[in-house]
């Protein structure tokens, strides 16, 4: 089985920063499938599509899913109205997570509601992992405790500086890759964050992994609304599915 | 117990249920949720003769009670149709209707002589497909051109029925129905999407990339049934009642305006099982009120 429908129980719900929650949930099978990098599509009372959320992590023994969901309209709204002890309907685990390959020294790049996902990446990778995690400002700064617990180096960056460095993350990726050995770079964020970080990634030689987000109708692969234009090794473009093609690719593939 | 059975211009479907072209891949997808051979049938993603990447993102955007789409007709192109997912799809003993597009008629037509002896057992003509710049849509709303291309591609589809899928975006879906059925069409399926657009206010640019959509979901169910029954009395052929449907109680309500068989599209994505649950539910319900086949349902309405 790849993945399934699950109806899970909400076992702690809790708002990270503002407009910005944290769920975990009893899914025993969900979790036994997931890997680092994929995403469930949540059904949401009221609303015609499901909406898909990284995973921020899972628990195999402990049967549990964790994921962290900003509010960006009346769909995520609904969303976290759920209480711990509700029922939420989910698909997962649905697309390709990160690869996983091994390296020595790797850096995992979040931006903003993109954080999340690096979080299983720092757990995975430990003490040859530094996090790089921008945000707006310091008021939705999040999962900075669970970096740290995870072994991880982190350096917080702010658009505004009034946390950590200030500045993007592409100025403290080159920052960190002039005094840093790197041989992965993994991140997930806004599109134009992301865009940057390939290049960056590639102008210095080093394998990058980037996850991608696009309006999804089924996130199985059935309805092929989520496309994204993808390099092929042989020099054409095909036009691949985020949900079942990606949701991560490497960066140099992407058509930005 | 009733009989589920459906005879559709001479294919014997399972039950009444299929699910709808663009909503359901080439099955596979579903395979993980349920075994896709419980099915009536399945119709496939829009095919056209070469491969085709469809239009950019975003291709989805959402309603109320619905969504648009601007996917355009994105598929492998009917070699890969037959060669790699059809055989997969012949081995789940589920009736297969092969939906075929293309931007001329000598497009539909080589698409028809290519699947004349290919194992799939209905062909659907997809003259309604409102997000491709060239054919699609154009092809089914004018009366005369539905003739010209139903008798081109008849002409040629000498083995296997011929259901043409009807855009409701016209003036009056039943001349178009007629001239289906006057240029030899099989069965007539419908509705597609209904053209839409959404703005965003702030950037004031179209959600889509493709600027227009097709709307389908619920919120064009009563536009559906109202054209099923339009047609009905329009045609002696064979109608597959489409848009929408999301419940049995739909699906009912469908048959009894007139269809055949009925199709189940975008609930697919917000319940995986949705068309397994119009089959239980459609099956109880003949029980209920003491059907022996589920066909009795068919065209019953009594207007007021």
């Amino acid at each position: 089985m790849r993945y399934t429908q699950e109806f899970t129980k909400v076992l702690t719900c809790r708002e990270l920063s503002a407009g910005i929650y944290e769920y975990t949930v009893a899914a025993p099978q969900i979790s036994r499938l997931a890997r680092a990098g994929q995403f469930v599509q949540i059904l949401v009372e009221g609303k015609q599509l499901r909406r898909p959320i990284s995973l921020a992590g899972f628990d195999a023994a402990a049967g549990t899913l964790t994921f962290i969901f900003e509010i960006r309209g009346e769909g995520t709204r609904r969303m976290a109205e759920a209480q711990v002890g509700d029922t939420l309907d989910l698909i997962g685990p649905l697309g390709n997570g990160f690869p996983l390959p091994e390296a020595e020294h790797v850096v995992l790049i979040g931006g903003g509601i993109g954080t999340p996902p690096m979080l299983p990446l720092a757990q995975y990778y430990g003490g040859k992992a530094t996090v790089i995690s921008g945000f707006r400002s310091a008021s939705s700064v999040i999962l900075q405790e669970e970096f740290a617990a995870a072994g991880v180096t982190v350096t917080l960056c702010t658009d505004d500086g009034s946390a950590g460095f200030n500045g993007f993350t592409t100025q403290a990726l080159e920052a960190h890759l002039a005094s840093h050995p790197c041989d992965l770079i993994c991140t997930c964020g806004p599109t134009p964050m992301m865009r940057g970080v390939a290049a960056v990634a590639a102008k210095h030689g080093i394998s990058c992994f980037v996850s991608l987000e696009e309006r999804m109708g089924c996130g199985f692969g059935a309805c092929v609304g989520c496309a994204v234009d993808i390099k092929q090794a042989n020099g054409t473009v095909s036009r691949l599915k985020v949900c079942t093609d990606g949701p991560v690719f490497a960066g140099e593939e992407v058509c930005w | 117990m009733a009989d589920m059975r459906v005879n559709l211009c001479g294919v014997e479907l399972k039950n009444p249920v299929i699910t709808a072209s663009g909503t359901f891949g080439y099955g596979h997808e579903f395979q993980d949720f349920y075994p896709v051979g419980r099915l009536g049938g399945i119709s496939c993603k829009g095919t056209t003769l070469l491969e085709r990447p469809g239009n950019p993102s975003p291709r989805i955007a959402e309603t109320p009670s619905g969504m648009l789409n601007s996917v355009g007709l994105q598929n492998p192109g009917v070699e890969t149709f037959v060669s790699e997912l059809l055989p997969w799809m012949r081995e789940q003993d589920v009736t297969v209707i092969a939906n075929i597009a293309g931007s001329s008629v000598e497009d539909y037509v080589a698409m028809a002589e290519r699947l004349n002896e290919e194992d799939v057992q209905i062909i659907e003509m997809n003259i309604s497909c409102p997000n491709v710049r060239e054919g699609g849509v154009s092809f089914g709303t004018s009366a005369a051109s539905v003739e010209n291309i139903t008798k081109a591609v008849k002409s040629r589809l000498t083995n296997k029925p011929l259901m043409v899928k009807l855009t409701p975006n016209v003036t009056n879906i039943g001349d178009m129905a007629a001239a289906a059925e006057a240029a030899g069409a099989d069965a007539v399926s419908l509705i597609n999407t209904l053209t839409g657009m959404r703005i965003d206010i702030r950037t004031r640019r179209p959600v889509l990339r493709n600027n227009t959509g097709g709307l389908s979901g619920p919120a064009v169910f009563p536009v559906a049934v109202r054209m099923v029954r339009d047609v009905y009395k329009r045609v002696n052929i064979p109608i597959v009642g489409l848009g929408g449907i999301s419940t049995w109680q739909d699906a009912a309500e469908m048959m009894i305006a007139g269809a055949t068989a009925i199709q189940i599209g975008t609930a697919n994505f917000r319940d995986p099982y949705a068309a397994i649950k119009v089959i239980d539910g459609l099956e109880r319900f003949a029980d209920s009120i003491g059907l022996s086949s589920v066909t009795e349902l068919t065209g019953t309405l009594e207007e007021w």
